[in-house]
């Protein structure tokens, strides 16, 4: 199984190194004309301690959870 | 730079080894997992090595910046006060190497309607540390996180892989990532209590640019939880005429493994007059038929330089577990058992609201960017089959249970 596995990431790494050269679409937003983008009001983790606690408030009191987008790793409550 | 080079050879290799024993870990306690989650852990084990050992420079990316944020939070309602400290520290060891640290506590006072009805009021405390490290290599963003939580009845541990890519001009980010959690529960009062659980995480996102004002993600993440997930204390109820009050109390009986399944649609958006607005949908279902469904819309407006004001308006909705009942018809009614109000049929509304204060640099500590903010949200719970057994009206007709909090973040930035 291990074999299998260092194949498939040998066959992903090369997939990675060619990158999307080989397709026809173009990145159609230029560097330069990203500027609204950077704004740091436009962050998602402009607050990330704030995050944390908000993530820990709803995970102990919803059933839902997964796919925050954060890195996880459950409550830790009961 | 020599030395610059060893360190950060030495990094990748600490990385590698660290993803490979990780994958090796995860093989071995996957195995009472279904087939298909098996096969998953080892595609995204070998994406993960995969970007690990990829070399795509064209143009680097660079780390977060350093920063420290001191944070006091305060949770308030349904019977429960939770407040405490919490700091999160962020540095760069080199360009291509960062460091996190995140301490938090919870000092709990509990008198909850589920501690009222069977139980007395309790306060106990929760420490949480976190240890992190990020290392980026050209596009590639790898981070390694550890993660502790001690209590007097439960103690969790776990660590999380992450690698994120930027590709395609930049425009797209990947990202996928692993976690494993270890959790020891005990009940107080009891020496003889002990019972563990596992969970195992994996999660996969997609970033793109859309246009030049806006953006979106998708995110996906399954959970397995294997063990012992009840709350240890929690009781369901039963209807019982041998007895005066008419009810019965037995233990909670919750089946040993959960799967979970999320994904997470967001988009951000950045308005004309230089403000931005963030729009999140998620849909979650498990197998314990459980299915929620979550939608939250952000804002975030600049007053000049120095203020900057964020409004969140979130709805919430649930469905039941398949086997919970707010009142079972008689004692060992089913062989799983629960009425924990988080697994009962339920909504909630938040409306929050957020103010940040950049300090001025002449003010701010060394001289250096600081930040005050106060942030506040309200949520109201409304329980559609979940019932308040001290309330009158006779068992299994009393109102309905719902409840609202407050939450308060008070908390300090200094970026350096």
């Amino acid at each position: 199984m291990i074999k299998y596995t260092v194949k498939a990431a040998i066959l992903l790494a090369l997939i990675n190194l060619t990158g999307c050269s080989s397709l026809s679409i173009k990145p159609w937003v230029k560097p330069y004309e990203r500027q609204n983008l950077a704004d740091p009001i436009m962050s998602a983790s402009r607050h990330p301690i704030a995050s944390m606690h908000v993530a820990h408030v709803l995970d102990g009191r919803e059933a839902a959870r997964g796919a925050e987008g954060g890195e996880g790793g459950g409550c830790g409550c009961n | 730079m020599a030395a610059k080079q060893r360190v950060v050879q030495k990094v990748e290799k600490v990385v590698v080894v660290a993803v490979t024993k990780f994958k090796k870990i995860l093989v071995l306690k996957t195995r009472s997992l279904s087939m298909t989650l098996r096969l998953a852990v080892r595609l995204v084990a070998s994406l993960l090595l995969s970007l690990a050992v990829s070399v795509t420079s064209i143009q680097a990316a660079v780390l977060d910046k350093d920063r420290v944020d001191v944070l006091y939070h305060s949770y308030e309602g349904g019977g429960m006060k939770i407040d405490g400290p919490s700091i999160l520290l962020r540095k760069k060891a080199t360009e291509s190497v960062a460091v996190t640290a995140y301490y938090y506590l919870d000092s709990i006072s509990s008198a909850s309607v589920d501690v009222l009805s069977t139980a007395s009021a309790y306060t106990e405390e929760r420490n949480e540390g976190q240890l992190g490290i990020e290392y980026l290599r050209d596009k590639t963003l790898m981070s390694f996180n550890l993660r502790q939580s001690d209590e007097d009845d439960y103690f969790a541990q776990s660590f999380s892989v992450n690698v994120s890519q930027d590709t395609f001009g930049d425009l797209t980010n990947l990202s996928m990532g692993l976690s494993y959690g270890d959790n020891d529960i005990k009940r107080n009062g009891d020496d003889i209590f002990e019972e563990e659980s596992q969970q195992y995480r994996l999660r996969a996102g997609i970033n793109q640019i859309l246009t030049r004002n806006l953006t979106a993600s998708l995110n996906i993440e399954a959970i397995a939880d294997d063990g012992y997930l009840n709350n240890p204390y929690r009781t369901v109820r039963y209807i019982d005429n041998s007895i005066p009050s008419g009810v019965g109390y037995q233990s909670e009986i919750y089946p040993q493994t959960r799967n979970s399944f999320a994904t997470k649609l967001s988009a951000s958006y950045y308005l004309p007059y230089r403000a931005a607005l963030f729009l999140h949908y998620r849909y979650f279902s498990d197998s314990w038929e459980i299915k929620a469904n979550d939608i939250e819309v952000g804002y975030r407006h600049p007053f000049g330089d120095t203020f900057e004001l964020e409004l969140k308006l979130r709805y919430y909705q649930q469905s039941a577990a398949n086997f919970y009942s707010d009142l079972y018809p008689y004692k060992d009614a089913q062989n799983y058992l629960a009425r924990d109000k988080e697994l009962s049929d339920f909504d909630n509304m938040t409306i929050g609201i957020g103010i940040t204060y950049s300090i001025p640099d002449s003010l701010s500590y060394g001289h250096s960017r600081s930040e005050a903010s106060l942030q506040w949200d309200y949520i109201d719970f409304n329980y559609n089959n979940f019932r308040n057994p001290m309330d009158e009206g006779g068992v299994g007709n009393e109102s309905l249970y719902g409840f609202s909090a407050n939450v308060i973040r008070a908390f300090y930035s200094i970026y350096f």
